[in-house]
């Protein structure tokens, strides 16, 4: 939580000696709540008003980045329990675990390095690949992450295995990449600790109370690690909600620094649907980090497409540009549709459009990026807009005929329209984009 | 080190509303009560929550040729058969069914009021769960088709769907002189649902008789929309405004089986995954995630969607996992 100005003033030497090149100190440290300016321009400051001030400036949860490159995932720095009240920001990585002695483990690297799809025109990818010393040997581990390492280049590595001496041969290998350690408990956490500082890699600890996480993390950081990931160790999908409701709000409501770090939470079940479900719930409710065992593309995408929603701007939907959309190459015949400029509809609509194989104008109203539906309901996207943009196309040169397809949801305009668009004939089009390539088959054609 | 879990004590609590009659008029063999919660959903290290979220499936009174090729296969010959396909949703984990009355939509066949009881008094007699019954969807036939389901099944403590702002005179007062019970439709906004909430209450209506539909959007397709609108409601609940204080019913099923990613099996990105893994974990994940915006009751369409959220809802209900000391490890 930043300081206020009277906060900070309250830990100034007070003297008003004008050195830091402002009139008063109550001056200067209102600046700094600003973050206008630098502490270190007071000369009188101790060290501990500096540690201090410095411990309160940070966020209350760490940005955490894992992996180098294009590649590199940056996790935690959330400052909301609920996306309404501002927005989650940094979206947690998806990452598959894979078992160092498994047969399918190059299968698994590969699909998990290279895997991507696009949504509303946004590319989305999994955040990494956790190797997990499954054998116990140190030997077989180095290889699986050789062979990772190999299968999906580029791709954020985490060394998951008990055995500080594995990890460090493993480190051997990647250890300039910052790779996460999974994971340091009470009785080895000295070896993990030395071992992250050494190759200033991002630490995961691991207890089974809140305490004792607490506990580990001050031993940690103590030893000069700074890079911490959180896991709270939960068993089943209840403990783990609770768990990760009472970190996130001690590290926001109580400033609480050692547990002021981004979650690990491990989502495995037997089946798609179940670790579809404690994934859903891991990225609704506060982990920045989540680790798959099933390698499935329709888990990746169903679980990539929950976190872009979660993580969207509530104030600011995802929008397109309004104006006038080609699909293929329309002629002066060819159908006009019209829409509205919230991103997920105008990719619904023209991806339709497109798969019917039917060249078509496809006019985009500005309605302030919202849905058919919701911009009708909050008056955005009425009679006059879809008048207007229609008029502003300068399309009444190009077309041979006066057709409109409005929205099937905004069926109860088609009359306004009519009124504001004199000389056009205004067709009811489908209520969802689904529908769009039979109705350009039936009823455009009989139009 | 000595840590104090932050707590929330909120003066408020969401109301318990109890579908289906055993007694009164009423030929259940159980009812269902949902809400009553006096925290946010599953968090049972506060005031923890009474009722757990309820499933319900849809119910379709005549074949929907429409739906996806994933779900026409899961119930087969079923889907032309109300009362057997009732049947057998309880036998899959159904806490209770949704009948949805398409049948009598103007362009759907659009039968009159005499086959809609009789449709509901087959699934009532084939079922012991409370009913939801949702009318077909177009202004005049709901009103007309819902208020002689309602006479004709007084005291069974029926959910009427939809109750929205055109309609809700005409269900509310079906609801009100038959012992059913209203589900209050309005577009995913929290200042409409709580005016939907006044004017009900103000005909009368008890609000113990009143759920709220703060309609749906699918994964993908604005569910991010519906969650944060549930969640303000349920916060608002919570702090004590007593015309939020309604369970909220989710629609999951009807939305998440609409969209290209769960009725498509072809002529999408390889990228999608396997249809019949992709299309039932479109409505899993919808449903999961609407229960941690609030979601009392969810309704779905696929067995596998069925029996993962119900035991999904049992893990989250498992009181016995105290949070804080836990033993188990995650990382085996």
């Amino acid at each position: 939580m930043a300081l206020s100005g009277l906060e900070i003033y309250k830990q100034l030497p007070k003297t008003n000696c004008k050195e830091c090149g402002f009139p008063t100190c109550l001056a200067f440290a209102m600046k700094l709540a600003q973050k206008g300016t630098e502490l270190s321009k007071c000369p009188y400051v101790t060290d501990e008003t500096r540690a201090a001030l410095d411990s309160a400036a940070a966020p209350p949860i760490r940005l955490v980045s894992i992996g180098v490159g294009d590649r590199a995932v940056a996790v935690g720095n959330e400052t909301v329990l609920f996306r309404h009240e501002r927005m989650f920001v940094h979206p947690p990585a998806l990452m598959v675990r894979v078992a160092d002695d498994a047969d399918d483990l190059t299968e698994k690297a590969r699909l998990a390095g290279g895997y991507s799809v696009e949504r509303v025109g946004i590319v989305l990818t999994l955040g990494g690949v956790v190797v997990e010393n499954h054998s116990g040997d140190a030997t077989v581990f180095l290889k699986a992450v050789e062979t990772v390492r190999a299968e999906a280049p580029g791709t954020p590595i985490v060394l998951m295995s008990a055995d500080p001496t594995a990890v460090e041969a493993a480190l051997g290998v990647v250890g300039a990449e910052r790779p996460l350690i999974h994971a340091a408990t009470a009785s080895n956490w000295e070896a993990f600790a030395a071992l992250a500082k050494q190759h200033s890699c991002p630490l995961t600890i691991r207890a089974e109370s809140i305490e004792g996480l607490a506990e580990l993390s001050a031993q940690v950081t103590g030893a000069g690690v700074e890079d911490i990931v959180l896991d709270p160790s939960p068993t089943g999908i209840g403990g783990s909600l609770a768990l990760f409701t009472q970190l996130r709000r001690l590290a926001l409501k109580k400033n609480c620094r050692p547990l002021g770090y981004p979650i690990i939470a491990f989502t495995g079940a037997e089946s798609p649907e179940e670790e579809a479900i404690a994934s859903a719930l891991a990225i609704a409710k506060y982990a920045g980090v989540i680790v798959l065992d099933h390698a499935d593309p329709a888990l990746f995408y169903t679980l990539l497409t929950l976190r872009q929603n979660m993580y969207t701007d509530p104030q600011k939907p995802i929008q397109v540009e309004p104006k006038l959309y080609t699909v293929g190459t329309p002629g002066p015949d060819s159908p006009l549709l019209i829409t509205t400029n919230f991103s997920l509809t105008y990719f619904s609509v023209s991806g339709e459009v497109e798969s019917s194989g039917k060249p078509c104008w496809l006019l985009v109203a500005d309605a302030d990026g919202l849905s058919v539906l919701t911009s009708w309901a909050a008056g955005k996207f009425d009679a006059l807009t879809i008048a207007k943009t229609v008029k502003e196309s300068g399309l009444e040169n190009e077309l041979n005929h006066r057709k409109l397809v409005i929205p099937g949801h905004v069926a109860s305009l088609s009359g306004e329209v009519e009124e504001e668009l004199a000389g056009w004939q205004i067709l009811v089009g489908p209520r969802d984009a689904v529908e769009i390539p039979s109705y350009l088959k039936t009823v455009w054609s009989a139009a | 080190m000595t840590i104090e879990i932050p707590k929330e004590k909120w003066p408020g609590a969401v109301r318990e509303v109890t579908l289906g009659a055993v007694d009164g008029g009423g030929t259940r063999t159980s009812t269902v009560t949902v809400g009553g919660q006096g925290s946010l959903p599953f968090l049972h290290f506060e005031a923890g929550m009474p009722n757990r979220p309820a499933v319900a499936v849809e119910v379709v009174d005549m074949r929907p040729e429409d739906w996806s090729p994933e779900l026409k296969d899961a119930w087969g010959d079923l889907l032309g058969d109300p009362a057997a396909w009732a049947a057998k949703a309880v036998e899959l984990g159904a806490d209770l069914i949704a009948l949805k009355l398409r049948s009598c939509h103007p362009d759907q066949g659009d039968c009159g009021p005499e086959a809609a009881v009789a449709v509901v008094k087959g699934v009532l007699a084939a079922v012991g769960v409370p009913l939801i019954v949702y009318g077909p969807g177009t202004a005049d036939k709901d009103n007309e088709v819902l208020v002689a389901v309602a006479e004709a099944t007084k005291g069974e403590r029926i959910a009427l769907a939809n109750c929205d702002e055109k309609n809700y005179r005409t269900i509310v007062a079906a609801a009100l002189g038959n012992g059913h019970l209203v589900i209050a439709q309005t577009p995913i906004d929290v200042n409409l649902a709580k005016q939907l909430n006044i004017l009900i209450s103000d005909m009368g209506l008890p609000l113990d008789r009143v759920l709220v539909d703060p309609t749906t959007g699918a994964l993908g397709y604005g569910l991010e929309y519906t969650y944060s609108v549930m969640e303000r409601l349920r916060l608002a609940a919570l702090m004590g405004d007593a015309m939020t204080q309604q369970p909220m019913i989710c629609t999951v099923g009807e939305e998440a089986w609409r969209q290209k990613e769960s009725r498509a099996p072809t002529g999408v990105p390889d990228d999608w995954g396997d249809f019949g893994v992709r299309s039932v974990l479109w409505e899993t994940t919808t449903a999961a995630t609407l229960t941690q915006a609030g979601a009392d009751i969810v309704v779905l369409r696929h067995p596998r969607s069925v029996a993962a959220v119900k035991r999904a809802i049992a893990g989250l209900m498992d009181q016995a996992v105290e949070a804080g000391t836990v033993t188990a490890v995650s990382a085996s």
